[in-house]
């Protein structure tokens, strides 16, 4: 062990705080996760705020964790969620049990349920890691309403699958802003 | 060089024929279709029409193969379902033929050119024939472009019964069996082409217009539950299970139907503790591959917000029924009872709806815990008649394998005559056994009744109309007044069936008891309830032991009281009292307690009296589901288990044992039987009845009464002498005599009446899609009988009256019938009258 050793240890101290720094100050000022790091799930809209779940259960089928519990329910005139004749009545994500797989993602039949980049997924206590529907859902934007509410994009799911962007340009909402729920500006 | 198949080699019995089928040799049945060989060779061959039970109808085209016949290939493919085998024929199924394979794939992207592959929102996704063989036997992509025909959907065909003509494949499976099977051909197929599509009379006026619009005649039948279940897609669904759940969620349990006395089987899905639907299970010797309406869809009254969870004790402060633990409810039951016993005495009314071994606990608690033999399962009308019918002739028949009647001799009777039984309203899988054999041409079906029924028609019966209580002498008349019947019933295999009606009948049981020993003819007694033979078997009757035994036979009595580890003598001699025997005793303060299963008041033949002597017993302990009649008399509830919560066994009116297990494990919920075997404990006495099995295996132990084993092994038919049996069981003649029925003075007339399948029935509560289905309610007259009356009846009694619209129907002169308990008209309940009383007849309002 030479005499000038622990300088030179020193030195690699104070060459370290001139450099940049790799530490990042979580929580108190948070870490974005990666643009399209798979966080928790989201249930998504249709542009007039009608739900896109229609309660078909397949991501519960295609879910390997079984952390997926779904139950469909009857749409009627007076009482719309979704378009057509099924909707999501229950719908329970056990993050307990979720490994992120995203294999209930690409099951969904609607794009309904898509992963942002929330991964903020711990608590203290097992119920409160049973997300619900309400948990679940996207947040409205502007032009979106609270369902249940009849179908204003057009006369059936049908115009709802096919043309459902283009319909709510017609309904005033303005070209920059998003009709997605599920990209990146909608969880901002 | 190929080999040619070597067919000298195998023998070919008569009747059968020798073909190739994917090159390799397979002896067949003559008539055997092509697809079923195939299967037995392992061949699984796509279709959607083809259905073993219904006759063939090629119609999807699904399982096409090639077939060579005589050494030259038939030209193009053939359909496998239609085709029958044919010496030296040779099949080429898709494992073996290419030209086979195309053919498939080429139909079923036909079929799907308009299926709009709406799986994901389907009922039918995850257990959909289309959906799977599409998977095995169809092409990977659709070259199909252009715009999908559509149609407003779903559409309702009847409350029950949701169509979507956009799934159709136009297999025709519920036409036909609409039209073969139930008889109740209300859907058709509609229009021409690509518009082609199944539908009613009414749908075809809504083809634009929006859906949910359904009135007029309905696809009303009480077996339209199955086309659901045969829908090789999901174009016919169900509302009650609509986006219920998944295949994959469900857990499927095989159980037995607890409505009727056929005891079907059944397949019962739960997911999370709920019952979410059932379904037909599969039993040849009994209900075939069907079930009725009933016992599809009427399951959620044991998930009723209402239902009895915790036991109830009448406070003594307030005298209202407050909850209490377990062991405070059967220790304060086990005190009132062992009072009243010790007192004047209490009695049991189990009612007709128990498994064999509950009803066996019940009759051993009355008989140990009671010391009594005032039991009674019969929550109906009755007759000391009855009970002597039931001792001589039902219960030692002897069941499916000592010679009783079954459901295959029913389809291959040479007559059937029904006697106070509507077959389809009180037993649908008779009726749909019934109608079988008479499709075929094998069966007779003749009718007892007051006016031709849709049973009647459907089973291409003949009525002979007599006025309600009348039975009796029209079959006494039989020899007389119908020779060629008297004759038919001679023949082999000739039955008698026998509703539960027979009971408001005097001198019916009697009358057929003679009838039947003079000509021979096998009689089936067939009530309504699914525990009634059971509890015949298992001895609930005031004049019946356990396995048939005679109470009034002392070494009988010595038999059961060895079994039962009784001091000799303790059973007492004297038969006990019946249903209304019990209730005047308790009015008369000749008898103090009760202890009652499932019974409702409103059934018993005079409501008045019953709520009269609940009122007035000392103690009143009842074990019950729901609330029902007897709970506001009742001093101690004791909650119970449903049938989807416990396992038992009902024997059906065969005498055949239907066991089934438990479907929601885990509720907590406590059969009869061991709630009276802890009870009994509480009464220092042992039952060991604890469970189910437990139960079964002491009255299994106690077996057939001695000495007449031999007897009722070789006797076979009924018909054997009697003297054969042993003196133990030698019935008694039924003592009756035909009556006359009353005559009606003016404005008078009798009542006739029956239950329908689909009523205000305690087990069809919380069931509105089912109730929808129920038939029209309607008070039924001839039209000189209702002349002058109007569109209205109004029948009364001195209790009460019911007003229900007439409809001319042509039935004797002076009867009046209505429906027994249906919504609006509650027979029992406000006339307090029954079958073949006379009630007054005026022209009502509404």
């Amino acid at each position: 062990m030479g005499i000038f050793d622990p300088v030179k240890g020193f030195g690699v101290t104070f060459g370290m705080m001139f450099k940049k720094v790799a530490t990042e100050e979580y929580p108190e000022i948070g870490a974005p996760a990666a643009p399209r790091y798979h966080g928790r799930h989201q249930l998504n809209r249709h542009p007039d705020g009608l739900e896109k779940c229609v309660g078909c259960e397949l991501c519960a089928w295609a879910c390997p964790a079984d952390a997926i519990f779904v139950e469909g329910g009857d749409n009627t005139e007076e009482e719309r969620y979704s378009p057509g004749e099924r909707y999501g009545a229950d719908y329970q994500i056990n993050y307990l049990r979720c490994i992120g797989c995203g294999l209930c993602v690409e099951a969904c039949p609607t794009r309904s349920l898509t992963m942002i980049n929330f991964y903020e997924l711990a608590d203290d206590n097992r119920q409160d890691l049973i997300w619900t529907k309400e948990d679940l859902l996207a947040p409205l934007l502007p032009g979106m309403e609270q369902p249940p509410h009849p179908m204003r994009l057009g006369d059936n799911e049908q115009d709802y699958y096919v043309g459902g962007p283009a319909l709510a340009r017609g309904r005033g909402v303005p070209e920059q802003e998003t009709v997605e729920t599920d990209t990146e500006e909608a969880v901002r | 060089m190929t080999v040619a198949p070597e067919f000298s080699d195998v023998d070919v019995p008569e009747g059968y024929v020798k073909l190739t089928v994917d090159g390799e040799e397979v002896v067949a049945p003559k008539g055997e279709l092509l697809i079923r060989t195939a299967e037995r060779l392992g061949t699984v061959i796509p279709r959607f029409c083809d259905h073993p039970l219904l006759d063939p109808a090629g119609a999807c085209r699904q399982c096409l193969v090639e077939v060579e016949m005589n050494g030259r290939a038939m030209p193009k493919p053939q359909a496998s379902c239609t085709m029958t085998v044919a010496d030296g024929m040779v099949v080429k199924t898709q494992v073996t033929s290419e030209v086979a394979d195309k053919a498939q794939q080429g139909v079923m992207e036909l079929l799907l050119i308009n299926h709009p592959l709406d799986c994901p929102i389907c009922d039918k996704g995850g257990e959909c024939p289309l959906q799977n063989q599409a998977m095995a036997h169809g092409r990977t992509d659709s070259r199909f472009v252009d715009k999908k025909r559509t149609f407003p959907k779903p559409l309702p065909i009847s409350s029950q019964v949701l169509l979507d003509r956009e799934r159709c494949v136009l297999c025709q499976r519920c036409t036909r069996f609409s039209d073969q099977i139930a008889g109740d051909p209300f859907i058709e197929l509609l229009e021409r082409g690509s518009h082609q599509q199944i539908g009613t009379a009414e749908t075809a006026d809504v083809l634009d217009a929006a859906s949910h619009t359904s009135s007029g005649q309905p696809f009303q039948s009480y077996f339209s539950g199955n086309t659901i279940q045969i829908c090789p897609v999901g174009a016919l669904t169900s509302s009650q299970y609509r986006f219920r759940s998944r295949p994959f969620d469900l857990v499927s349990t095989p159980s037995v139907c607890e409505h009727c006395s056929s005891g079907c089987a059944e397949r019962t899905d739960f997911r999370r503790g709920k019952v979410m639907r059932k379904l037909a299970g599969e039993d040849p010797d009994v209900n075939e591959e069907w079930i009725c309406d009933k016992g599809r869809f009427a399951f959620r009254y044991a998930a009723a917000e209402q239902r009895i969870r915790r036991p109830l004790v009448r406070s003594a402060e307030t005298g209202e029924l407050e909850e209490v633990s377990w062991t405070e409810a059967l220790r304060a039951a086990a005190d009132g009872l062992v009072k009243a016993r010790d007192g004047k005495g209490a009695g049991v009314l189990p009612g007709g709806r128990v498994t064999l071994e509950d009803a066996y606990s019940y009759g051993k608690f009355a008989r140990m815990a009671l010391r009594t033999h005032d039991v009674d399962h019969r929550a109906r009308a009755h007759s000391d008649e009855e009970l002597d019918f039931l001792a001589s002739r039902v219960v030692s028949d002897g069941g499916p394998a000592g010679g009783g009647v079954t459901f295959a001799d029913l389809e291959a009777a040479p007559v059937a005559l029904c006697v106070a039984f509507e077959p389809e309203e009180e037993s649908p899988a008779v009726f749909l056994r019934l109608r079988k054999g008479a499709r075929a041409g094998d069966v007779k079906v003749v009718h007892i009744g007051q006016w031709a029924s849709p049973a009647v028609d459907k089973t291409f019966g003949e009525l002979l109309a007599c006025p309600p209580g009348g039975e009796a002498d029209a079959v006494e008349g039989i020899a007389e007044h119908a020779p060629d019947l008297d004759e038919a019933l001679r023949a082999d295999g000739a039955v008698v069936l026998v509703g539960e009606r027979a009971a408001e009948v005097p001198g019916l049981p009697t009358a057929l008891h003679h009838l039947a020993e003079r000509t021979g003819a096998r009689l089936a007694w067939i009530p309504r309830r699914a525990g009634e033979r059971g509890a015949v078997e298992a001895g609930t009757l005031p004049t019946l032991l356990p396995g048939g035994r005679p109470v009034a036979d002392a070494d009988a009595r010595a038999e059961v009281e060895r079994h039962w580890g009784l001091e000799a003598g303790t059973l007492p001699a004297e038969p006990g009292r019946d249903v209304t025997g019990m209730l005047n005793a308790i009015v008369t303060r000749d008898l103090g307690g009760l202890l009652v299963g499932g019974v409702d008041l409103d059934d018993l033949p005079d409501p008045a009296l019953a709520r009269k002597a609940f009122d007035a017993a000392e103690f009143v302990v009842s074990l019950e589901l729901l609330p029902s009649t007897v709970t506001p008399y009742a001093d101690v509830v004791l909650p119970i288990a449903p049938v989807d919560e416990k396992g038992g066994t009902f024997v059906n009116w065969e005498g055949r044992r239907r066991p089934f297990t438990v479907t929601l494990d885990g509720t907590g919920a406590l059969t009869d039987c061991r709630v009276l075997d802890t009870l009994g404990v509480e009464m220092d006495t042992d039952l060991f009845t604890q469970t189910p099995d437990a139960a079964l295996g002491d009255l299994d132990r106690l077996g057939a009464p001695k000495g007449t084993g031999a007897a009722k092994g070789t006797s076979g038919a009924l018909s054997a002498p009697k003297g054969t049996l042993g003196a133990l069981n030698a019935p008694k003649v039924p003592l009756g005599a035909p009556t006359a029925p009353p005559t009606p003075g003016s404005g008078q007339a009798l009542l006739a009446t029956w239950r329908q399948l689909v009523d205000d029935g305690s087990l069809q509560i919380d069931e509105p899609a089912l109730a929808g289905t129920a038939r029209r309610v309607v008070a039924r007259m001839s039209r000189a009988t209702a002349d002058g009356l109007g569109d209205h009846v109004t029948v009364s009694t001195g209790r009460g009256s019911v007003t229900l619209p007439v409809e001319i129907t042509d039935m004797p002169d002076g009867v009046v019938w209505l429906p027994g308990n249906a919504p609006d008209a509650k027979l029992r309940a406000t006339l307090g009258a029954g079958h073949g009383a006379v009630v007054d007849i005026a022209g009502g309002d509404r």
